[in-house]
């Protein structure tokens, strides 16, 4: 019953005072420090083992101080910067790849696993062949994907589409599997019909784990999409690592890397908000636990 | 003054001859055996016997949650369910209070309440909220309808879901265990207030607990039933007047009905604790 917010009560907080309150808390404890450290600690064991020390095989890996020199650089010896255009193309390019075939996935993925869940006769006719398909890893696609679809980006769109899908299907039927009995019989005690019991019980009951499979598919969406790009396709940052690799640029692979990791990390956290704001009952709920 | 003297005439439940078989590992179990109980029109009738016995298989039964094997029941003289027709259709006549409690944790406590109304259409949910709200001060609930069931205490949850039940005007409410899960004090608190509630609004209500001071507190009528099949054993009739407070826990009375109910009770505890012993 979602009904058009009533005037705001005493007892009642809005979504943005909730998100302030919790991000003002995450910043004051020790984590953000912890954080910085684990960075720290990180990008220096990797100077001194391919810089300082030049140890073993790390002496063939780029070091973190010539990677930046070249990512800051506004004549980049490679050609590839924050300065250069063709940067942020590659960028786009993988970005909203990304952002298509997660629209798919999510788009199909998530009714596909609400009725997975929530009808049996439908789980037993098609579960044993999603099964089937989901283990065949995305790189066994490739030849299948350049073959059916025409043009650079449709077979990478199909293949970042294709594990991401998977990702969401599955946690959205662990979702409706995880509904405790009781919610859908207290509807249908209280007049709720079929439909009515889906909508107001099955799809917020299982919105925790879609959320949760949301972020695990927007992870995989990035990895496959590298490993497709890597084989297909003329922009986008896979293509970057690779030809990068061919063209003996080795700083900008790790640019391409790095830039890989950070883009993802912002991705999967926006679904976090997304799903925090989408849910308000769970983060009240585990807001108090922290206070208790 | 009595209660039952003035009580609605609806929410009468007759159980005939029920059976209910089903099938388990282990093979057949007979849960229920030819039971047959008559619950009177606005009494409110406690359901007593030990683990497992089966009366929650009744109370699924009379809710609609599964069908019966056998026999007939019949909600002020409707079939509900019987020969022809081995399920009954859960509705808002007879809404249950469940074990651990079924607020919908994604909806405030006031969405809840006012959640059955509107999804049958009987009431737009302006007027749906109205009606939730009145119904939510009336049992001590006000400052708590923009809460989310998982923000406020276990006491408060279980009076807010008795709410939401009475706000379809159930001719029964059936509660199955409902306290069990509170501390001995709010359990306390929580009796007092269903009484309040229940002298308010005139229902019939179907109360299944293995609390014998709970039973003989709340009940008109307390059923002993039998471990497994479950039948009825013994029917004591609770002939202290109602409104009742808890003062009557200390009186002679309640003392004596007290005794006699354990009695009875206790020899049906044994026979499942030696057959729960055979089963494993």
């Amino acid at each position: 019953m979602a009904e058009g917010k009533p005037a705001t009560s005493a007892g009642e907080i809005g979504a943005w005072a909730m998100f302030m309150y919790r991000y003002s808390k995450a910043l004051r404890s020790p984590t953000p420090y912890l954080m910085l450290a684990g960075f720290a600690l990180f990008f220096g064991a990797w100077f001194l083992l391919s810089e300082v020390f030049r140890f073993w095989r790390f002496a063939s890996l780029p070091g973190p101080r010539q990677v930046l020199i070249e990512w800051f650089n506004p004549n980049p010896v490679y050609g590839m910067s924050l300065y250069t255009p063709d940067y942020y193309m590659h960028i786009w390019m993988s970005l909203r790849r990304v952002l298509i075939a997660f629209a798919i996935a999510t788009g199909l993925g998530v009714p596909f696993g609400l009725f997975l869940g929530w009808s049996k006769v439908y789980r037993e006719f098609t579960f044993p062949v999603f099964e089937t398909l989901r283990p065949i890893p995305v790189l066994a696609w490739v030849p299948l994907a350049i073959v059916m679809f025409r043009g650079d980006e449709t077979p990478v769109i199909f293949l970042t589409t294709l594990a991401s899908f998977y990702a969401t299907a599955l946690n959205t039927m662990l979702g409706v599997q995880s509904i405790d009995p009781s919610f859908p019989r207290a509807a249908a005690c209280l007049g709720a019909s079929k439909w009515q019991i889906f909508r107001h019980i099955i799809v917020p009951g299982a919105l925790p784990f879609i959320f949760t499979g949301l972020q695990i598919s927007v992870g995989v969406a990035w990895f496959s999409l590298v490993a497709a790009e890597m084989v297909s396709g003329e922009y986008g940052l896979g293509y970057l690592i690779n030809s990068s690799y061919v063209n003996v640029q080795y700083p900008v692979i790790l640019i391409g890397m790095i830039s890989v990791g950070i883009v993802g990390y912002a991705s999967s956290a926006l679904v976090r908000l997304a799903g925090d704001y989408m849910m308000q009952w769970r983060v009240r709920e585990l807001a108090l636990g922290e206070g208790r | 003054m009595n209660a039952r003297a003035q009580a609605a005439t609806k929410g009468a439940i007759r159980i005939q001859n029920v059976d209910k078989v089903y099938y388990a590992r282990e093979g057949a179990v007979q849960a229920v055996s030819d039971c047959s109980l008559d619950i009177r029109a606005g009494e409110i009738c406690m359901i007593v016997g030990p683990s497992g016995c089966g009366k929650t298989t009744l109370l699924n039964a009379i809710a609609g949650f599964h069908d019966i094997t056998g026999g007939a029941i019949h909600l002020d003289g409707e079939l509900l369910c019987g020969p022809g027709k081995p399920q009954a259709e859960p509705g808002p006549d007879r809404v249950v209070v469940f074990q651990n409690g079924a607020l919908f944790p994604w909806k405030t406590n006031l969405e809840n309440v006012a959640f059955g109304p509107v999804v049958q259409g009987k009431l737009g949910k302006a007027e749906a909220r109205d009606k939730a709200l009145g119904l939510m001060a009336d049992a001590g609930l006000s400052g708590t309808e923009h809460n989310y069931p998982g923000e406020v205490s276990s006491g408060t949850r279980r009076r807010v879901e008795i709410v939401r039940a009475l706000m379809n005007d159930p001719k029964v409410l059936l509660l199955d265990e409902p306290f069990r899960a509170l501390d001995s004090l709010t359990k306390s608190v929580m009796h007092e207030a269903l009484l309040e509630i229940y002298y308010k609004n005139k229902v019939t209500i179907f109360f299944i607990t293995h609390d014998l001071e709970e039973a003989i507190f709340l009940g008109h009528r307390v059923a002993i039933m039998t471990t497994r099949p479950c039948k009825p054993k013994k029917i004591l009739e609770v002939d202290i007047p109602h409104p009742r407070n808890y003062g009557v826990l200390t009186s002679p009375r309640f003392r004596s009905l007290m005794e006699e109910t354990v009695n009875a009770v206790h020899e049906e505890a044994v026979k499942a604790f030696e057959a729960g012993e055979k089963e494993m």
